[in-house]
Order: C-alpha cells, then sequence, then structure tokens
C-alpha cells in the first residue's frame, strides 16, 4: 500500500493556555495537492509547524511518508509565509534559491556550478529569471513569493507544506503559482497548502482538510467542500455560504490531470 | 604625529607590532562575526554579554589576589570575564522565555545588572592589598598600552579561532540568520547553531576586552557590519569588507591612540569605526545619502520632462 505523504496521529499544540489544535489525526494523500482551509485562528499554520517540529507538540506524531521527518528530510519541503523573514538581508535572489540547493549539496563548500544552475532553473520556472542577481529587498511582494517558491523547488521534494503560497500576491504571481502546483501533481507529488480564498479552494485543490482546532472534514473537495461542513469549520458566520460553493463532479477529472 | 606614524607603520617596535596586530586580527574577527550577530538580531545580546563580563573580570582578581595568583594574568581575567557574560546571557534567555519580559528590557536589565554588580566588585577589588583597580578599569574603556606580546598573541589567537569558524560556518549560519525555520526543516541543527554564534560572540567579547574595553566593543561587531551593508547587498561581498574594515580601525585606533594617550583604546578604535560609517552613509555609491539626492533630483527631473 501507498504510504500517506503526511500522516497526523492524535496531534495537538498549546501555546500559552489554551489548545491551538486538539487531538488532530488526518492523513494528506500520497501525491496530489490538499488545501486547509479554516478561519483564522483555526490552527492551520500551527499545523504545518508541528508536523515540521518548528513548534512543540503537546501530544502526538507526524509522519512523512510513513516516517519520523528526521528519516525522510530531503524528500519534505516547507513553503514558509513571506513575511516571516526580513526581506532587508543582503542576499539576491538567486542566492535565495539557491539555499534550496544545499541540503543536498553539502553546507560546507560553495555551490558547485551545476547546483547553481539547478537554482537558476528553479527561479526561471517562477519566472524570475530575469531578477536573478536583485536584491531581494527591491523585488515586489508578489516576486518576493516567487523567489521563496524557486527556493521550495530547488529542494525537489516529494511533499511540500504551503503556509498561505497566495497570501498578498497579484494574479499574475497566483497563475504562476498554480501552474507551478499543477506540474508538481502531474509528477506525483505531494503538496499540502494553507488557503484562505474559498471560492478557489475546488479549482485549485483536489482534496481539502477543513479545521477550526479540531479537524471538521477532510477528503475529496467534491464531496467534502460542502456548505455544511463549512458552516461547521466557520461556525456559521461565513457570507461566502450565501453563495452556492462550486462543487466539481464526483469522479471528475482535475483540470491538471487532464493535461 | 611621529608616534602616529611609527605605530602605524609597525616601526615601534616588535612589542607595538605585536599589540597592532593582535588588536587587527581582533577586529577582524568582530567585523565579521558581527554581520551576523546582527543579521540574527543579537547585537543587544552582545552588548548585555560585554557589560556583564565586568563582575567575572573582578572575580578572577579577586580570587588570584586572594589565592596567591597573579591577579593581572590576562588568560584568567579574561576567562573569569566570559564565565559571568555566559552567566548574562543564560539570565536574559531565561527571562525572556515564556514571555515573562519583552527581549530588549531583559537585555536592558542583564546590562544593569552585571555593569552595577562589577562596579560594586571593582570597590573590593580597591581594598584588596595587591594594588588597587588600576589593572582593571583598563578593561572598562580599552587600554592598549601596556599590553605585552604574549596577551597580544592570546587575543589575535582566539580572533583568529573565531574567524575561522565563521568561515566554515559561512553557509549555515547565513540560512539561519535569514530563515530560521527554512534551516530547522533542512536539516540544520539550528539550537546548536545559535549556540555556536553565541559562544563565538563571547570568544570575540572578551578578545576585545583589553583593547576596545566592555563598553565599546559591542561597536566592533555592530559598526563596520553597518558600514559594509551599505557598500553591498550580498553576503559574501559584505563578510569580508566588515572584517577588513573592522580590522582597520583597530589597527589604526590603536595606532591613534599610542599617539595621543590620553584618549582609551576603546574610544579612538570606536571612533574610527564610526568616521568609517559616516563617510559610507554619505558616499556609498547605491544607499549613500549623496547618491540618493542626485538620484530623486534626476528622477524628478526626467519625470518633469515627460510631462511637458
Amino acid at each position: 500500500m501507498i504510504e500517506p505523504a503526511l500522516e497526523l496521529r492524535n496531534l495537538s499544540v498549546a501555546y500559552r493556555e489554551a489548545a491551538v489544535l486538539r487531538r488532530v489525526s488526518w492523513a494528506a494523500p500520497a501525491s496530489g495537492l490538499t488545501a486547509i482551509v479554516g478561519p483564522n485562528g483555526a490552527g492551520k499554520s500551527t499545523l504545518l509547524k508541528a508536523s515540521l517540529g518548528l513548534v512543540p507538540r503537546l501530544t502526538g506524531e507526524a509522519l512523512f511518508f510513513g516516517q519520523p521527518l528526521s528519516a525522510v528530510r530531503r524528500r519534505v519541503g516547507y513553503l514558509p509565509q513571506r513575511a516571516s523573514v526580513d526581506w532587508e538581508f543582503p542576499a539576491t535572489a538567486l542566492q535565495v534559491a539557491a539555499m534550496g540547493r544545499y541540503p543536498r549539496a553539502g553546507w560546507f563548500r560553495p555551490l558547485p556550478r551545476a547546483e547553481l544552475e539547478r537554482a537558476r532553473a528553479a527561479l526561471a520556472e517562477v519566472g524570475m529569471a530575469d531578477f536573478a542577481e536583485r536584491q531581494i529587498g527591491q523585488l515586489s511582494g508578489g516576486q518576493q513569493q516567487r523567489v521563496f517558491l524557486a527556493r521550495a523547488l530547488a529542494l525537489e521534494a516529494d511533499l511540500y507544506l504551503m503556509d498561505e503560497p497566495f497570501a498578498g500576491v497579484d494574479a499574475a504571481t497566483e497563475r504562476a503559482i498554480v501552474e507551478v502546483l499543477h506540474r508538481l501533481a502531474r509528477e506525483g507529488r505531494a503538496v499540502v497548502a494553507v488557503h484562505h480564498d474559498l471560492a478557489t479552494v475546488a479549482e485549485y485543490f483536489t482534496e481539502v482538510c477543513l479545521l477550526n482546532g479540531e479537524l471538521v472534514a477532510a477528503g475529496p473537495v467534491a464531496t467534502t467542500f460542502t456548505p455544511e461542513n463549512l458552516a461547521r469549520a466557520y461556525g456559521g458566520r461565513l457570507p461566502m455560504l450565501d453563495r452556492p460553493v462550486p462543487r466539481t463532479e464526483p469522479g471528475a477529472e482535475p483540470a491538471w490531470a487532464a493535461a | 604625529m611621529e608616534t602616529l606614524l611609527q605605530a602605524l607603520s609597525f616601526a615601534g617596535g616588535h612589542n607595538t607590532r605585536m599589540v597592532a596586530l593582535g588588536c587587527a586580527a581582533f577586529g577582524l574577527a568582530a567585523g565579521a562575526l558581527g554581520c551576523f550577530v546582527t543579521l540574527r538580531g543579537r547585537a543587544l545580546i552582545a552588548d548585555a554579554a560585554a557589560h556583564a563580563t565586568l563582575p567575572g573580570l573582578c572575580i578572577a582578581f579577586i580570587l588570584a589576589a586572594l589565592l596567591g595568583g597573579d591577579p593581572r594574568s590576562l588568560p584568567l581575567l579574561l576567562a573569569g570575564g566570559a564565565a559571568t557574560a555566559g552567566i548574562g546571557v543564560l539570565v536574559a534567555g531565561g527571562l525572556v522565555r515564556g514571555g515573562r519580559l519583552r527581549d530588549d528590557a531583559a537585555l536592558a536589565l542583564v546590562v544593569s545588572l552585571g555593569f552595577g554588580i562589577g562596579v560594586a566588585l571593582l570597590s573590593v577589588v580597591q581594598s584588596l592589598p595587591v594594588g588597587g583597580q588600576a589593572g582593571l578599569t583598563g578593561f572598562i574603556l580599552g587600554q592598549a598600552a601596556g599590553m605585552g606580546q604574549s596577551d597580544a598573541l592570546l587575543i589575535g589567537g582566539l580572533a583568529l579561532l573565531a574567524l575561522l569558524a565563521v568561515a566554515v560556518l559561512f553557509r549555515p549560519l547565513a540560512v539561519l540568520c535569514f530563515d530560521p525555520e527554512f534551516a530547522a526543516v533542512s536539516g540544520l541543527p539550528v539550537r546548536r547553531l545559535d549556540l555556536a554564534l553565541m559562544l563565538l560572540m563571547l570568544a570575540v567579547t572578551v578578545a576585545g576586552l583589553r583593547a576596545v574595553g566592555l563598553i565599546l566593543v559591542v561597536a566592533l561587531m555592530v559598526v563596520p557590519g553597518a558600514t559594509a551593508r551599505l557598500l553591498t547587498d550580498r553576503l559574501p561581498v559584505m563578510v569580508p569588507l566588515a572584517a577588513g574594515l573592522g580590522a582597520f580601525a583597530a589597527w589604526f585606533g590603536t595606532g591613534l591612540s599610542a599617539a595621543l594617550p590620553a584618549l582609551p583604546t576603546g574610544a579612538t578604535i570606536a571612533l574610527v569605526a564610526c568616521a568609517l560609517f559616516m563617510l559610507a552613509l554619505l558616499f556609498a555609491p547605491g544607499r549613500g545619502v549623496i547618491a540618493f539626492a542626485l538620484r530623486q533630483r534626476r528622477l524628478r527631473r526626467d519625470l518633469l520632462a515627460e510631462l511637458r
């Protein structure tokens, strides 16, 4: 049987007093695109960070391809929120993308030319080839997000955990990111992304995990991303629910698979 | 003037030459390491650690005097200083953990506590029969005069070891400073790297105590890096540049204080570093004040021409 890309068993996290995540057990499919959806404070980013060991877990464990993270680190990539770093850092776009090659090329020697070319290719895939030598602080928000994505792509991971990849980017960047996601899915890789725009969940993703401190529902978008489940996740205070949620036919091929 | 030229051209005799080289080695290490210390947001911790060396210096002096050792032995004094500086860093970390105190408040507290205890201990030192605190006040403002060859060797050796460690850890430290979460997911031992950065910071701090003094030693970790940052957007350029600027400031400042014996060495070194910063601030090609003003004027002119 195929191991899930990410499996959470009984995961709980607390920062101060109240638990942010309570006993979440969930498995992301071995490949394909999964959205983590829920209201503010639902613990979506925390779920990613706790899985990766970036915040301490109160209970439970996270398995990647059936193993602890330390055993399969090379196969797992992380795309943090853009706002989590200082973009005034003295580095060029290419140098940031190249950080994605260090784990494979080794940390204690200059990056060989071939590795640097891979980082450059990752920049090119997100449409940033012309900005390779630009200081990252001089890039727009959308361009910075693309550089972060390029660094993640340079990792050549099989599972990507992405924290709001579409936050604060313009339409062109959003399209560029979607194309990258589709390429990853076509290659049989898995992406688990925190996503805020309910209107595009069905368009971009095939699986969804609805979260509100606890796991509300999880499964294929077609059967899980329903007004009833959304009402449970958002506590019924969701203007979006007045509009019909776009539904895909059960069993229909997602757009990227048909290409 | 002649003394300055002599000191700078290493013509002041073997001892002066060794002291100038030892100080320059310290500047080299402080400039390079300082880039990472500030990019990781640790400049205030470095300052707190420097102030927290004073109790250790005093305790080492007192213990040596009481036990019949040499209270002016530099390795002994620096070891004492490093010990209480390390405690100061741990105390600051403990106060910040769990959100008990904001980190700036915690560090101000460590500065006050360290320096307060140190000054109180200085009066104890003064009451000792072994001859006053003269040897110790030099550590507060820095006093290159009177440094011996073995002192210079110790400082230079410590600095060069720290520099070597920075060179080896260059890429892990760079990724850690830019994005600690990405570093952790990539499998870097983030805690141990931060610890290494802290230990290197302590090593460089105590290396600078004798020449620059504990009040101004942080200047050589912050100012050369800030100067280099004005001149380049790339870390692989910024770090060697900051190292060079730090070495120059330490070497030139030491020479200057030899020519102007009334000035403490720490002040001359820090002022040379700040003068270099001011020059870069004004004249840096991309980020300098003058370049910025010229660029703005040109853009305004072009825009007005377009509108016409």
